[in-house]
């Protein structure tokens, strides 16, 4: 099953992620991740949706979204050259004793140390999923206390390779 | 001097020649009823917003133009949803106001509140909820637009009652629509070509044709392409009307209440032409066994339509009187005796048939009694289920906006009050409402409606004492189980209750007075008249085919 990133651009008004979010879930699909935010047009948002499905059904729901009045353009990225980021910000449990292993870890994945307990920090990551699975994985062994991701947002590379 | 908003509203329906609103008061509409008192807008008192919102629909059907109903905030508007999903479902122009509590309340559960635009966003094709008396212009003809081009649908606006009496000056008009690029242009040339082709050089072709064609009004294109090539034609339960069905090409209705030959055609074909159809299950059974022989043709406005339920092989996104006009051109003249010759043995073998020397009233009879006595020419606006099937299998139409029936969300309670719409918007045409007592009862109330207006609807009650459709499953595949389907027991004289309402009431039982009472009925122009049919309690719809078969299996009659 593919992953699609689909990103809509839509009017900025309320109710918006309502019809959107009404499209995926009235025939069944759960969105991986869906972040919305205002452009470079305030009039305007970029909606980025993540979501994983049978091939022909998410031609439907591209359609049906393409439908929508509120929706002024829908890309699907999956086969157009774009960049995508994901941003998370992870508590790691780090005791003084651990703290440096976790700190080379952050430095290695070029994150940021963003807020400093007695026995754990905050780490603000961004990157492609795979960058920020990638370091999850490393940082799950000392204990990961909270997170809060983004999800994905992408835009096409300007020039389509 | 401002106008408040409830003007600025009326202006723009007219503004857009709206003549009809139908409706039912309610606080939060008062302002709004104040303003239409002295209004030239003829607004007609419903006595359910259900049955304000299929008068709406009805008009719209017959007329093709917008229809409007109004309803009060809360109750009034979850009273419209049903109306306003039926329409949906069957891509009918209307638009919808609903009241709504002060914007001040809202989302307070303040009295007869109701989150109407959450409740109505997955039934209509765009709605809004006006905050700013400033936006009302630009929204009523921002709906107006959206429910008439395209894929046609109901708008809703919810307008909270402060708006409504709020005063301005300035009235915003320019349409706002970045994001609505509704297609209306004839499909990609390439396309068209592709699709000549294939039809040129079919043997066995089949036109496929649904509600798509006479949204469009491209009925006259779809006759030359049957008659030009040469290919027989189908027509869903929405197409009726748009190919007469007296022409010897017409295949009448396929699908699960379709003719044999229609289904058979389909099943054989090697080109299947669908314009303005949407393959829905009713139509295809078992989609992996749908005219498994075919090359399939999609014309279609909604390119969401396309490629939903089949995958088609040749796809043509376009407006269908359009894109027929550019497609007939490159059709060849062709004979095809040998498929036609075919399918006339195949209607020979397999007819329409029921059993006319019963000695009750059999429905198809009525249908056919009205046939006789109004020409084919009649509106027919129907109920849903057994009576809905009878009146697309025996009636013949031939011309496009005469049947209007509830066909994809399958409306009980629908026939009566899309009848008196019809009737305002067709003053001069017969209507014929065929229900049957389940149906009407569900919203009996508008036959107060039509005696107030004094519409000459004609009411055809196929009277047989059960929820009929359901009685048949029941009997077919229920084991004769028939669990709370039996309704005789608690029927009203459907006569007294015509006449209490201060309409004529004809009952009919014999099979000798069927078409005489029809004539009667024709001659009454001053009313409403009521004709309770007690026909045949099990008479069943034939052919059927069972849910999930392949639609050449059919189940014919009773074994």
């Amino acid at each position: 099953m593919q992953k699609h990133i689909i990103s809509a651009l839509v009017a900025n008004k309320p109710g918006v992620l309502a019809r959107v979010s009404g499209l995926f879930s009235a025939r069944g699909f759960n969105i991986e991740s869906l972040a919305v935010g205002e452009t470079e047009n305030p009039e305007l948002s970029r909606m980025t949706i993540v979501v994983g499905g049978d091939e022909t059904i998410l031609e439907q729901v591209r359609k049906q979204l393409d439908k929508l009045i509120d929706t002024v353009k829908v890309q699907d990225f999956s086969n157009i050259s774009h960049v995508e980021r994901d941003l998370a910000l992870v508590r790691v449990h780090s005791p003084v004793s651990r703290r440096s292993e976790v700190l080379e870890l952050v430095q290695i994945f070029r994150a940021r140390i963003v807020d400093v307990g007695h026995s754990e920090v905050m780490v603000e990551l961004a990157g492609t999923e795979e960058k920020i699975e990638a370091f999850l994985d490393l940082v799950r062994p000392y204990g990961i206390r909270e997170m809060a991701r983004t999800g994905r947002i992408a835009l096409g590379r300007s020039v389509n390779r | 001097m401002g106008k408040i908003g409830a003007e600025i509203l009326i202006d723009a329906l007219r503004e857009q020649g709206v003549e009809h609103i139908f409706g039912l008061p309610g606080g939060a509409v008062i302002t709004l009823y104040d303003k239409l008192y002295d209004s030239p807008l003829k607004t007609i008192l419903a006595r359910h917003e259900q049955g304000a919102g299929h008068m709406a629909d009805g008009y719209a059907r017959a007329t093709g133009k917008v229809g409007v109903c109004v309803a009060t905030s809360g109750p009034g508007a979850t009273n419209l949803v049903t109306a306003i999903a039926t329409a949906y479902m069957d891509s009918v122009p209307m638009l919808a106001i609903t009241g709504q509590v002060k914007t001040n309340l809202i989302g307070n559960d303040a009295f007869q509140e109701a989150d109407v635009t959450g409740i109505t966003r997955p039934a209509t094709k765009h709605n809004y909820l006006v905050r700013d008396v400033k936006e009302l212009g630009r929204i009523v003809r921002e709906a107006f637009y959206i429910a008439s081009t395209g894929r046609p649908g109901p708008v809703l606006i919810d307008l909270p009652a402060d708006v409504a009496a709020a005063e301005t000056d300035e009235v915003d008009t320019a349409l706002q629509l970045p994001g609505y690029k509704p297609t209306s242009g004839q499909g990609h040339a390439r396309q068209i070509r592709k699709a000549a082709e294939a039809i040129n050089n079919a043997r066995r072709p089949v036109l496929y044709v649904g509600g798509g064609v006479i949204i469009s009004g491209c009925h006259e294109g779809v006759r030359e392409l049957a008659r030009k090539g040469s290919i027989p034609i189908t027509t869903t339960l929405m197409g009726l009307g748009s190919f007469p069905e007296t022409d010897d090409l017409s295949l009448g209705m396929l699908g699960m209440h379709g003719t044999v030959y229609a289904n058979y055609a389909v099943t054989h074909s090697d080109v299947l032409v669908a314009i303005g159809a949407r393959f829905d299950d009713r139509i295809t059974g078992k989609v992996d066994e749908f005219a498994p022989e075919a090359k399939i043709v999609h014309v279609d406005v909604d390119p969401t339509s396309i490629g939903k339920n089949v995958s088609v092989d040749i796809p043509v996104v376009g407006d269908a009187k359009k894109t027929l006009e550019e497609l007939n051109q490159l059709i060849e003249t062709r004979e095809r005796g040998e498929w036609l010759q075919r399918i006339r043995q195949w209607k020979e073998e397999f007819p329409l048939t029921y059993d006319r020397n019963a000695d009750v009233i059999k429905p198809q009879a009525v249908l056919e009694a009205i046939d006789r006595a109004t020409e084919g020419k009649a509106i027919i606006a129907t109920d849903v289920g057994q009576c809905q099937m009878w009146a697309a299998q025996y009636y013949r139409y031939s011309r496009p906006r005469t049947f209007l029936s509830s066909g994809g969300l399958g409306t009980m309670g629908f026939g009566l009050p899309a009848g008196i719409g019809a009737q305002f918007g067709c003053p001069d045409q017969t209507v014929f409402v065929v229900a049957g007592d389940g149906s009407l009862q569900m919203n009996i109330q508008e036959m107060a409606t039509a005696v107030v207006n004094e519409l000459p609807i004609k009411i055809a009650l196929l009277n047989n004492g059960y929820l009929g459709m359901v009685r048949q499953w029941q009997e077919l595949f229920f084991d004769r189980r028939y669990s709370h389907t039996y309704l005789a027991e608690g029927n009203p004289d459907f006569v007294k209750l015509a006449e209490a309402f201060g309409a004529r009431g004809i009952r009919v039982e014999h099979p000798d007075r069927v078409q005489p009472a029809v004539e009667e009925a024709m001659r009454i122009t001053d009313g409403p008249v009521l004709l309770d049919f007690h026909t045949d309690p099990e008479e069943n719809v034939f052919p059927m085919v069972p849910v999930g078969q392949a639609i050449d299996r059919m189940i014919s009659g009773m074994a």
